[in-house]
């Protein structure tokens, strides 16, 4: 027996060059499921701004409807979601970040905390409709508030909690732990920490949890609906106990409700709600995106 | 060695207070969801209730076509939005380039951030026409189009989840099974996926629960006609959700009339049917986290 005898085992050329085809197939169906499932995304934008670029103008933006809204502006609406946006940031950012700095800084470990975390998670998962009951029966009827800018700001802001706690509470705990430690060894408290060098570090972190947050509460229709929004108003909302108009309500009434409502007005609103999501999806990804670039960690 | 002023005090308090404001709001929501939907439970026979009529005028008050509406759409949704997201999530997780990833992500974000009221309004203009040519019905406003356009608005939430997910697994997982000589398609099939098994899991989950919560889309595209879907061929007739119920009839009911307390009752079931599916959800995360740590240790 010399050495020439021992042949190398070949491995069987068939289930190789099978599990090869397979994985080009498999890969192949992936690939196609991504186009599938991304090209519509474009399409939508694509769609909505060539049919909708027609009816922008200075004047949409910024005048009044006519005509039982078949022309004219949507200035009304354009304004009304601003104050709710407005509004939905003065409660939502301090209690959803304070409550974010609770559960990453201040939390024990223990079942309570626990409970929390699933009431975030519940709250996400709330659908946008029984936020809109809900504030209809606290705030506009109970609390005697009426439908009004402040029911609906308060409502929104409710829904608008858990993303901003879950996305800010995140932020923070990335901030590496010795940055605490040295703040704390220096003699700083607990809060000095949290305010000077937590807060900052997480700050762009936040701060695109708190945009993709408005981003939604501007965007829904159904919490509005009982709660703040109105078909028509003649002026402009004068105090927070007033009820206004708001874009994507208006959308809705003018898709729906109005008979004769021309279709380019109907893509000119589409498109002045789109516009305003897609630049607070590109400010929030910028701001994401510079973060990292200047992360020291 | 800490002095602790008193400024710090009343602030250290308010945070611990803004931590526990997510429990009080889940507990409010579920109180005065509760109150409100208390005198339809006690002035309707149950089996009244659990009827198949849903005529308010003429005082039939059966939600189980609504149930039905609700259940037959999320299905639709979930037979187009699980494969779609759970193959897009593994190839941007697994098969992208780097520099598509970078594409990619933002462009599913982009779809999630879209208001159901604009793809509700396409949906009116754009798919339901196209629907009812293509597949020569009727009507375009169908059950189909609502779980066609229900599908697309939950596989971003499934995409970011499963995604996060799957880029979760250890680099070993995947280094070990190519060592032993596996293709990377067995790799993903056989070792990835099932590792991410529980994110995965929850991904689905919390998808599913964005399409029962779901309002303004199916308000807008599934024809509200509140009857009972027998068999699949439904899927190709109008029917109604319960969240575009309450939408559509909140704002004629006269306040405390009994067809206003059903519609808050209908909205306690939709609140007690996310509570389930997100107590499920996050019993899965905790689940994985504490396997993780055992593995770990």
């Amino acid at each position: 027996m010399n050495l020439t005898d021992i042949k190398p085992e070949r491995a069987p050329r068939s289930s190789s060059l099978r599990r090869q085809r397979e994985q080009k197939i498999g890969f192949g169906l992936l690939t196609l499921a991504a186009i599938v499932t991304v090209t519509p995304i474009i399409l939508v934008v694509v769609y909505v701004v060539i049919q909708g670029l027609p009816a922008i103008s200075w004047e949409f933006v910024s005048a009044m409807p006519r005509d039982g809204m078949t022309a004219g502006g949507i200035f009304p609406a354009v304004v009304g979601t601003f104050w709710l946006t407005l509004g939905t940031a003065a409660v939502a950012v301090p209690i959803g970040t304070a409550a974010a700095i609770y559960l990453s800084e201040y939390a024990p470990d223990n079942a309570w905390t626990r409970t929390i975390r699933i009431a975030i998670i519940n709250l996400a998962g709330i659908p946008s409709v029984v936020y809109g009951l809900f504030g209809l029966g606290l705030f506009v009827l109970f609390l005697n508030l009426g439908t009004s800018l402040i029911a609906g700001s308060l409502t929104l802001s409710i829904m608008t909690l858990p993303v901003i706690i879950s996305t800010a509470e995140e932020a923070m705990r990335s901030v590496p732990n010795s940055y605490r430690v040295v703040s704390i060894s220096l003699g700083a408290t607990r809060w000095q920490t949290i305010k000077r060098i937590v807060l900052p570090q997480a700050l762009p972190g936040i701060l695109t949890g708190v945009i993709l947050g408005l981003e939604r509460a501007a965007g829904e229709t159904a919490p509005i609906l009982f709660t703040v929004a109105a078909f028509f108003l003649p002026r402009l909302p004068q105090s927070i106990f007033d009820s206004s108009m708001a874009l994507p309500y208006h959308l809705f009434v003018i898709s729906t409700q109005v008979p004769g409502m021309p279709v380019t007005i109907q893509y000119g609103t589409a498109l002045v709600l789109l516009t305003f999501v897609l630049v607070m999806n590109l400010i929030a990804a910028s701001i994401r995106s510079r973060a990292r670039a200047r992360r020291l960690w | 060695m800490r002095e602790t002023s008193w400024g710090e005090f009343v602030i250290t308090r308010l945070i611990k207070a803004a931590g526990t404001s997510a429990i009080l709001f889940v507990i409010l929501i579920f109180i005065f969801l509760l109150r409100e939907s208390i005198p339809a439970l006690t002035e309707i026979k149950l089996d009244s209730l659990l009827s198949v009529r849903w005529y308010p005028i003429e005082e039939y008050f059966g939600i189980l076509p609504l149930i039905g509406g609700s259940v037959i759409v999320t299905i639709g949704a979930g037979l187009i939005a699980i494969p779609m997201g759970l193959a897009c999530a593994i190839f941007i997780a697994e098969i992208a380039p780097r520099w598509l990833r970078e594409i990619l992500k933002p462009l599913v974000e982009v779809l999630g951030g879209l208001p159901s009221v604009l793809l509700g309004f396409l949906g009116i203009l754009v798919i339901a026409p196209l629907v009812r040519t293509y597949m020569n019905l009727p009507t375009g406003l169908t059950a189909f189009t609502g779980a066609l356009l229900l599908g697309a608005i939950s596989i971003p939430t499934i995409v970011s989840v499963a995604e996060d997910a799957i880029d979760a697994v250890p680099k070993t997982y995947r280094d070990a099974a190519l060592a032993l000589g596996a293709t990377e398609w067995q790799t993903i099939w056989r070792v990835t996926v099932p590792a991410a098994r529980s994110g995965i899991l929850t991904a689905i989950m919390l998808g599913i629960g964005r399409s029962i919560g779901e309002t303004m889309t199916v308000m807008m595209v599934t024809g509200n006609a509140p009857i009972m879907p027998k068999g699949l061929s439904a899927l190709f007739s109008p029917i109604r959700t319960m969240t575009a119920t309450i939408a559509a009839e909140m704002g004629e009911v006269a306040n405390g009339s009994l067809h206003y307390h059903t519609l808050f009752l209908i909205g306690a079931v939709l609140f007690t049917i996310s509570l389930a599916v997100n107590l499920a959800a996050s019993s899965v995360v905790f689940k994985q986290k504490k396997r993780a740590e055992r593995i770990l240790s």
